[in-house]
């Protein structure tokens, strides 16, 4: 968890928003792409741990879980590149990102251990809302991981409050109602929604779901402390031969950030 | 008991629940409030007892089946709820009609369903069209093509059927899907599911509507024989024509009651859609439950050779039912369920769904061990027409 509140206080001393890119574990050379992404600016990753129904997310992360496992990715797959990926980047903030169900199979308290030797900081769950959570968090925090909760458009300002505090060093917005995909527009009520939100919780925000674009990250930087980009860098994987998936992905992250594209001809339009 | 499940936090005991994204949790609440408010709102039940009663066409018969029993070498006597002479052809337009009325007064214009069969998916698109609602309902492509004839009177209904190319491109699919329409259409969507499935208020919500069922079963025996049945038994898919026979008789400790799931083609993973002797525990779909799946919690593909029975997970409730072992639960296989749908065809005049053609299964196997002059009542849940082209083709 340290590096996941690390990372957050040297972004507020920075003056500067963050990014956070997810990858599918297990579609394409993981620990290679991430290695990539970090590289050309990324500063967390959301390790995205590939189940058979997710419900919150669109079509290209969809066929990033199908595809992962049909190469046969369990959980222990995830540990062991999390482990690779620790191994080259020792502050790197690392958090699996899933949904309930694996985790439960495996068992909360064998998860966190296994989690925690692997380098993995925090745990995001799309399905888990924390009223549910008490007993996977206590299994959490008793081998140092944190527990980070999503807040909606929709949340109400007692949810607010309870997903502030059941949080470990940030929470996640979602920027709007629908699931995970690359959006052209960002919803028009979100700045307004974001500073509103903001102003209420003790914790950082990171924004994700939709957020795909060098434009984007100018306009949500001074209201947020991260974005996160997902299906961006998923689909930009899944685009092209095995061996340059790593190359798309970072170019993905330059772009966004607009600092020196290498190669934009590789970039996928946005549609 | 009856009267304090789910508990506040949609349990019924370890199982049920509220696992969903964060999106979904106030509109979770919004529908709770209003269905607690308008089960107690006067005109809210005149409306929906007189849809029940002149629309829907309740309530539906209780029929002796004398030549059925004796093929199941019974002494005893066999009595069939006829939900299959609801209005739409099956039990499912009870929740579908309740919920419709619930969602025009949150001023909710649209609403989505998920279906397997078809039946729930006709049952709300003809909800949406009495009431003016409009109506989208999510159906795998493998099931569109095996109840082609419920696809095309949803359409005549007005309703707009989305296939699913997802996954199994069943009814597990079809949920996921309309799960991912409803997170993103919250504001204006009502979703309506169809079984005693989903977060909770679903399971408690979808068994009140399909509780008229033993409500109106018991009266109707207690009027033929002067007694509570001895045994009840109804099909399990998600599990809301089993719920709604067996809720108002569980306060009756003298009444066995047996769920009937599908036992498809073998017991091997994925061949079958039976949770209680193939399924650990899991979260599927928002509610915590019994669920087929593989050693890292991925969910399994199932087999039934009825589509309403063809899902991984089973509604919270049954799960608890099962645990504290006042129901017990059974498999019935294809084949068994087909001998059923023919011989009560043939025996009785009256072509039950696939689905409920395994409670008829799991009887003519079983009738020999029902005790003598016992009464015996089954929900006969759906009529077999959808069924007709698929069986003609096998």
């Amino acid at each position: 968890m340290k590096r996941v509140e690390t990372l957050f206080r040297r972004l507020k001393r920075e003056r500067r928003c963050g990014l956070i890119a997810y990858v599918t574990c297990g579609d394409g050379d993981t620990g290679r792409i991430v290695d990539a992404l970090a590289r050309a600016g990324a500063d967390a990753i959301e390790l995205g741990i590939p189940f058979s129904d997710p419900i919150a997310d669109g079509p290209v992360i969809q066929a990033a879980s199908q595809r992962a496992l049909q190469h046969g990715t369990t959980t222990h797959d995830v540990f062991a590149i999390a482990r690779a990926i620790r191994a080259l980047h020792a502050d790197l903030p690392l958090i699996a990102f899933s949904y309930l169900n694996p985790i439960l199979r495996y068992g909360a308290r064998r998860f966190a251990h296994d989690a925690c030797e692997a380098g993995i900081d925090a745990v995001l769950l799309t399905d888990l809302p924390p009223e549910a959570a008490a007993e996977l968090r206590k299994e959490l925090r008793e081998e140092g991981l944190g527990a980070v909760f999503l807040l909606a458009p929709t949340s109400t300002d007692a949810r607010i409050r309870a997903i502030d505090r059941a949080s470990d060093g940030f929470v996640y917005y979602v920027s709007t109602t629908g699931v995970t995909g690359a959006r052209r527009e960002l919803d028009p009520s979100l700045l307004g929604r974001l500073d509103e939100v903001r102003a209420k919780l003790r914790h950082p925000i990171a924004v994700g779901f939709g957020i795909s674009r060098h434009e984007h990250y100018e306009l949500l930087r001074e209201h947020c402390d991260a974005i996160v980009v997902g299906s961006a860098i998923v689909r930009a994987i899944g685009e092209g031969d095995a061996d340059g998936a790593a190359e798309r992905a970072a170019n993905v992250v330059r772009g966004i950030l607009d600092t020196a594209i290498l190669d934009t001809a590789s970039i996928a339009p946005v549609p | 008991m009856t009267a304090v499940l789910p508990d506040k936090h949609g349990f019924f005991g370890t199982f049920g629940g509220q696992f969903v994204p964060e999106t979904l949790m106030a509109a979770l609440d919004e529908f709770e409030r209003a269905y607690k408010q308008l089960k107690r709102d006067r005109a809210f039940r005149d409306e929906l007892h007189d849809i029940l009663g002149e629309f829907v066409g309740r309530p539906t018969p209780l029929t002796e089946a004398r030549r059925f029993a004796s093929l199941a070498n019974g002494a005893f006597r066999l009595f069939l709820k006829r939900e299959d002479l609801n209005h739409t052809g099956a039990h499912k337009i009870n929740n579908a009609i309740g919920q419709a009325l619930i969602a025009k007064r949150m001023g909710k214009q649209r609403v989505i369903a998920e279906t397997g069969a078809g039946q729930h998916g006709v049952a709300t698109a003809t909800a949406c069209a009495l009431l003016g609602l409009q109506c989208v309902v999510y159906m795998g492509e493998v099931d569109m093509a095996r109840q082609e004839l419920n696809v095309f009177r949803m359409r005549l209904l007005g309703a707009e059927v989305v296939p699913v190319t997802s996954g199994s491109r069943t009814l597990k699919d079809a949920i996921n899907e309309a799960i991912r329409d409803w997170v993103t259409n919250v504001r204006t969507t009502h979703y309506i599911i169809g079984s005693v499935l989903g977060p909770h208020p679903y399971p408690m919500i979808v068994r009140d509507f399909q509780s008229v069922i033993g409500r109106e079963a018991l009266a109707q025996l207690k009027k033929k024989t002067g007694a509570l049945p001895d045994v009840a038994i109804a099909c399990v898919g998600g599990g809301s024509n089993a719920i709604g026979l067996f809720y108002e008789m569980l306060p009756h400790p003298s009444i066995r009651m047996i769920g009937v799931e599908a036992g498809g083609r073998g017991a091997q993973l994925g061949e079958h859609a039976a949770r209680f002797s193939g399924g650990a525990l899991g979260v599927l779909h928002g509610t915590r439950s019994m669920v087929l799946q593989d050693e890292f919690g991925q969910i399994a593909e199932t087999h039934s050779i009825s589509a309403g029975l063809d899902y991984p997970s089973i509604g919270p409730e049954h799960a608890y039912l099962q645990e504290i072992g006042r129901v017990e639960y059974h498999d019935c296989s294809d084949d068994l369920a087909l001998e059923a749908f023919h011989k009560l065809s043939e025996s009785e005049g009256i072509i039950p769904a696939l689905e409920s053609s395994h409670a008829l299964g799991w009887l003519l196997r079983n009738g020999q061990t029902i005790a003598r002059d016992a009464v015996v009542v089954v929900n006969l849940s759906g009529r077999g027409d959808k069924d007709v082209p698929q069986v003609a083709a096998l």
